[in-house]
């Protein structure tokens, strides 16, 4: 069983239904003792750093979430989902997230806007094409240039490059997937990027 | 560009069977209006996009009938991604800001419907904001209007000229171009679409950000591949 993680802010209903799509037994949950349970674990996301961390934090889903990325069991985290595994996000204020990842939460465009990019608009919402590392197991089969849907105006600044699992092009590189062991996470949606997300999503429930 | 779909649930056959069959073609999002929406049916229309989002996996919009920020909350919380209100946003504006603080910009669609009607004193044409699906005017300006959504709080314009809808003639370029260059936010050119050069007309001379097509591919007079393939052979960046 595929744990979904239930704290309150994200649209759930959309990650439940693209994992079901690919095969996968998903249960959206807020309970400790089924995400403790669970194959696999994911951590959806949509709204703003820091009050996904209040939410995570107000429902005791903390320690359940650590837990089960150190467990080994695959773990997979979507867009704020992925922003909260880093150390630090800078939505209103420094707020510090889980930690699991060294490096900021960082906004498009906080050092300026690049020249001739002044048309790019914050949030950066829509497809736009990916490089994956080749060694990125969640990514496999991707092959560079196709295309994934994002709606986000926070992207995350690993300290360990080796972590990058993908980057996309918005106005300059940003990193827009990160890997390590059984730990994944992207900063696009999978489970609206159509047939590619579905690949994307096949990958992780295939994963053992 | 972004091609994106425009589903009548009136008459254009079941529209969950039709939304994935577009998902599968490439469509790039899709949108749904109840244009005869009526208090009553709107959880017919939160049942409808609960069923989309069982099948389909690309961004989705659901419009027709929405009042309430209530309402935005329901159809979320089915599974679409964005919500187009109309009517109410003209009849009650502070709904658009109430949505875009609570669920953010991104989910907040504004259509409006703009039917030409005199001359400002330049001579240049001017577009009246109609509701209740076409069948009252406003007294609004097009333009003013977008702006003031904008501001408000909405992400996206989808703009349908009511003279062009339906007509397959081909977008309303001056008024989507005009409306464009008023606003920051993404404009979907929408009412007019009649072959693949139209909508590359749209996202081109007419600065939309994305063009809807409805008919022409309900008909089957084109596939979406089609409309892609015309974009791309001339130097429109297409998924």
């Amino acid at each position: 069983m595929i744990a979904i993680v239930d704290y309150g802010m994200a649209n759930l209903r959309s990650v439940e239904k693209a994992l079901q799509f690919v095969g996968a037994n998903a249960r959206i949950t807020s309970d400790p003792a089924e995400i403790a349970a669970a194959d696999k674990v994911v951590l959806p996301g949509v709204g703003a750093f820091c009050a996904s961390m209040t939410n995570l934090h107000g429902r005791g889903l903390t320690d359940s979430v650590i837990q089960a990325i150190h467990s080994g069991r695959p773990f997979l985290g979507i867009c704020v989902g992925l922003q909260m595994l880093f150390a630090e996000g800078t939505e209103m204020g420094i707020t510090p997230g889980l930690g699991i990842f060294g490096g900021q939460v960082v906004r498009f465009f906080e050092k300026g806007v690049p020249a001739g990019c002044e048309d790019l608009k914050v949030p950066h919402i829509g497809w736009n094409s990916i490089t994956p590392a080749p060694s990125s197991r969640l990514l496999a089969g991707i092959e560079p240039g196709e295309r994934v849907y994002f709606v986000h105006s926070f992207y995350p600044a690993p300290e360990d490059p080796g972590i990058i699992a993908a980057t996309c092009d918005y106005g300059g590189e940003f990193c827009c997937a990160v890997e390590q062991g059984t730990v994944a996470a992207v900063q696009f949606h999978p489970e609206k990027s159509g047939a590619v997300g579905m690949r994307i999503l096949r990958n992780f429930v295939n994963w053992e | 560009m972004k091609g994106v779909n425009f589903v009548d649930l009136r008459d254009a056959g079941d529209p969950v069977e039709l939304a994935a069959r577009y998902d599968a073609m490439g469509a790039d999002e899709l949108v749904f209006l109840d244009i005869t929406a009526s208090h009553e049916k709107r959880n017919v229309i939160i049942e409808m996009a609960a069923r989309v989002a069982e099948q389909v996996f690309i961004p989705f919009t659901v419009g027709g009938g929405i009042r309430t920020v209530e309402d935005f909350r329901n159809i979320l919380l089915a599974g679409a991604d964005k919500v187009a209100v109309n009517s109410a946003a003209v009849k009650n504006p502070d709904i658009i800001g109430e949505a875009a603080e609570r669920y953010g910009s991104q989910c907040v669609v504004v259509a409006i419907d703009p039917k030409r009607s005199g001359e400002y004193a330049d001579g240049s044409p001017r577009w009246e904001v109609y509701i209740n699906g076409g069948r009252t005017p406003t007294g609004r300006d097009a333009l003013e209007w977008a702006r003031e959504v904008e501001q408000r709080g909405a992400g996206e314009i989808l703009l349908t000229s009511m003279d062009r809808d339906g007509t397959q003639v081909g977008f309303d370029l001056e008024l989507t171009s005009k409306v464009a260059k008023s606003v920051s936010i993404p404009v979907i050119a929408s009412g007019g679409a009649g072959n693949p050069h139209h909508c590359f007309e749209a996202v081109t001379e007419g600065c939309a950000d994305a063009a809807l097509i409805a008919s022409i591919v309900h008909d089957g007079h084109y596939t979406i591949q089609q409309i892609k393939s015309y974009m791309a052979e001339h130097g429109v960046c297409v998924r």
